[in-house]
């Protein structure tokens, strides 16, 4: 008997619907997550894993050998490599192709990479608006990690601890 | 002040004329502010369940989104209303203006103030609950014309839950006229003059529930949104419609949901009268709020219940909502009849003499 | 013409085409909305006659609800309409007959003998305060108190009889239902135990017996 009187008070009373309504209630007064993107942005981790770069030793020498490792890694068949050998007798590539396009960001290629050459940035505000842009030339990604060099050292020496 | 535009305009023009376009400034009057209290509820909608859900809701187009409603008016303006194939062209178009000219029509005879009204008629309740039921016909004629199963599914659901809820309502209205001796609705705002505990909130307690709830189905608001129903019936009735053809149900059911704030804050919640009124200081302390002022702060709570309620209840099973309708709202409200009817026989209180 | 002529005449015309479109048109779910369009043009009729009660009643009733259910079946119907046309010249002498008895009827008892200022009086213009609704309930719970009440019971004889004709009541175990009182008293507290129960230890599990020997 008490139970169903509870039962009934509980029912008419709507106690429930105004326990959920408090909890909406609540939340509207919390502070926003929202993140207004272009204007505000959520912090990227060292570990980012964004557009290519290919990088060089700081003698101006660029790192990467021709091992093919990393297309060979790759499991989106995104990179491209023709290699020869240079006038000094060193092995070196002719040509190096990203298809961004097919690239899936798993950074398999940065961690097969055993000169460290080929690395993945933070920068992830990029667009192709048409094909052939997409694809990241050898010139275009070495042009690219002289750009952010610094930013990329830098993640690099936070990371190195766990490498 | 419409009497002496009429008056002048008879001077040099036909008389049906001159009443011809008063009445149409009259209407415009009336109109104009409603739609753009709708346009930017929307908005309010958004931002009040962004903010609901720890987000922060339209924030883009103007300072705080203020202009998102002329951008989404714009954005469905230019839209091209696409007829699907098989469509009844006619009635396809028609279906809209059949549920927004109702959701106006209603407008004129709420009264906006003391004597603001545009026609002071005697069965003003009853001339409400006449138009809004004719709203169904909006989504029914919508449901069949496009030729589809999913519209066909929400106009059947639709019809069937907006009668049912009709009835409660119409029950919950009946115990205010009891109360209230008369179906003006000036004289039901006046008749709970005397501060907040003359209102008929007190009294009709139970039948303020159930108005409000009968309102949500009426307007297809969340809870009773089966009509709809993104999830089983994709949109439901208006699965079909594009472009401006859509913006006007959407118009039509937040001009609904207005209506019935509107209703709820003058049977129930004393309308224009300051609540504060016989309370000695507070009443002088906001003498200065017009009474439009106290009816448009009552309305707006209203409606942030509305979207309060959209922001926090899961959509009813339409069994559930049947049985809700049926077996709980209207018995309810028949007893309710009665109690009523047995507070008038022996005076109950502040509210009968 | 005065306003209130030039809608009246206006609502009569919409009353009358309606009609017309009403059993003329094939369609029947656009024969039920030209029907409903008919509705309305009368109420409006019947409001500018001061019949405001009548006039909204009729909206109320008919459109609002009776209008709507009948529809809400038209709409599910598939009519073949070649069928139905099928025996027009058959059934046309007859159909002719019961239209002019009809109308012969309605002669007799609308005619000019019984309607008309001279049979029925000038109306009474009621002052703008007249409230028509009042005079109407008064009229009914005193004058026709009884009629009306039976009446009422009548129709919910009409009710309960239609429920009762239609129901179908197959024993239990042959159809499953679904109780929605029961799913809606449903609390936590009867579908659902708390236990309370230490947590798990990490120590490695014992070797069973059979092993240690």
């Amino acid at each position: 008997m008490g139970k169903f009187l509870k039962h009934q008070i509980k029912t008419w009373g709507l106690t429930e619907l105004f326990k959920g309504l408090s909890v909406t209630g609540k939340y509207f007064f919390k502070k926003k997550i929202t993140v207004r993107y272009p204007e505000e942005k959520t912090p990227i981790s060292p570990r980012f894993r964004g557009h290519h770069a290919l990088r060089r030793y700081e003698n101006g020498e660029e790192r990467c050998i021709a091992c093919k490792l990393c297309e060979a890694v790759c499991p989106a068949n995104a990179i491209t490599i023709e290699s020869e050998e240079r006038d000094d007798g060193s092995r070196r590539t002719t040509q190096y192709d990203i298809d961004m396009f097919k690239c899936i960001y798993c950074g398999f290629c940065e961690e097969a990479c055993p000169v460290d050459a080929i690395v993945e940035t933070r920068v992830f505000e990029y667009a192709f608006h048409e094909r052939g842009p997409h694809i990241q030339t050898k010139d275009k990604l070495l042009a690219f990690g002289d750009k952010h060099e610094p930013q990329i050292a830098a993640d690099r020496a936070v990371d190195s601890k766990y490498r | 002040m419409f009497d002496a535009l009429q008056a002048f305009l008879s001077t040099f023009l036909f008389d049906w004329l001159a009443i011809l376009i008063t009445l149409v400034i009259q209407t415009v009057v009336v109109v104009l502010p409603i739609m753009l209290v709708v346009a930017w509820l929307t908005y309010a909608e958004r931002k009040v369940i962004g903010f609901m859900q720890v987000r922060m809701g339209p924030n883009r187009v103007g300072p705080l989104g203020l202009l998102q409603p002329i951008a989404d008016a714009l954005k469905l303006m230019t839209k091209e209303v696409i007829f699907p194939d098989q469509a009844n062209k006619y009635l396809f178009i028609i279906a809209p203006i059949l549920a927004l000219a109702p959701a106006v029509a209603a407008w004129a005879v709420i009264p906006f103030g003391d004597g603001m009204v545009v026609a002071d008629v005697n069965a003003g309740l009853l001339y409400i609950l006449a138009v809004t039921s004719i709203i169904v016909y909006g989504t029914i004629v919508a449901g069949w014309a496009s030729n589809s199963k999913y519209a066909f599914l929400g106009a059947l659901r639709g019809s069937a839950q907006k009668i049912s809820y009709e009835i409660a309502m119409g029950f919950a209205l009946v115990t205010v006229l009891m109360i209230a001796g008369s179906m003006n609705l000036t004289d039901i705002v006046n008749g709970q003059q005397g501060g907040m505990l003359n209102w008929y909130l007190l009294p009709l307690l139970p039948m303020f529930f159930v108005y409000f709830i009968s309102g949500l189905a009426e307007t297809n608001r969340t809870p009773f949104d089966v009509i709809e129903g993104e999830a089983e019936i994709v949109a439901g009735f208006h699965v079909d419609y594009s472009g401006m053809t859509f913006g006007v149900f959407m118009l039509a059911e937040y001009a609904m949901m207005i209506l019935i704030s509107f209703m709820t804050a003058i049977m129930f919640l004393g309308g224009w009268l300051s609540p504060f009124e016989g309370i000695p200081v507070l009443e002088s302390l906001f003498s200065w709020v017009p009474q439009l002022g106290w009816l448009a702060f009552k309305v707006s709570l209203l409606l942030f219940v509305f979207l309060w309620l959209r922001a926090t209840f899961p959509r009813y099973r339409y069994d559930q909502l049947m049985r809700l309708g049926w077996k709980v709202l209207i018995p309810l409200t028949i007893l309710w009849v009665f109690v009523v009817g047995a507070m008038k026989y022996f005076s109950f209180g502040p509210w009968f003499n | 013409m005065t306003f209130e002529l030039f809608i009246f005449y206006l609502l009569a015309t919409i009353a009358s085409v309606s009609g017309l479109m009403m059993i003329t048109i094939k369609d029947p779910v656009k024969a039920a909305l030209w029907l409903v369009l008919a509705f309305i043009a009368t109420a409006g009729v019947w409001i500018t006659a001061q019949a405001e009660f009548l006039g909204l009643v009729l909206i109320l009733v008919y459109v609002g609800a009776v209008m709507v259910l009948f529809l809400f079946v038209v709409m599910m119907l598939d009519i073949n309409l070649s069928i139905m046309k099928e025996g027009f010249t058959k059934y046309l002498p007859i159909g002719g007959m019961v239209i002019v008895l009809i109308a012969a009827m309605m002669y007799l008892v609308l005619g000019p003998n019984n309607f008309g200022l001279e049979v029925t009086g000038n109306p009474v213009i009621h002052p703008a305060d007249y409230s028509n609704t009042k005079a109407i309930g008064l009229e009914l719970y005193t004058v026709h108190a009884y009629a009306f009440i039976l009446a009422a019971v009548l129709l919910l004889l009409g009710i309960v009889a239609a429920i009762t004709l239609v129901l179908r009541r197959r024993p239990t175990g042959e159809v499953r239902h679904q109780s929605i009182d029961k799913q809606v008293k449903t609390q936590a507290s009867e579908r659902f135990e708390m236990v309370k129960m230490k947590s798990e230890s990490e120590e490695p599990i014992k070797p069973k017996e059979e092993e240690d020997k």
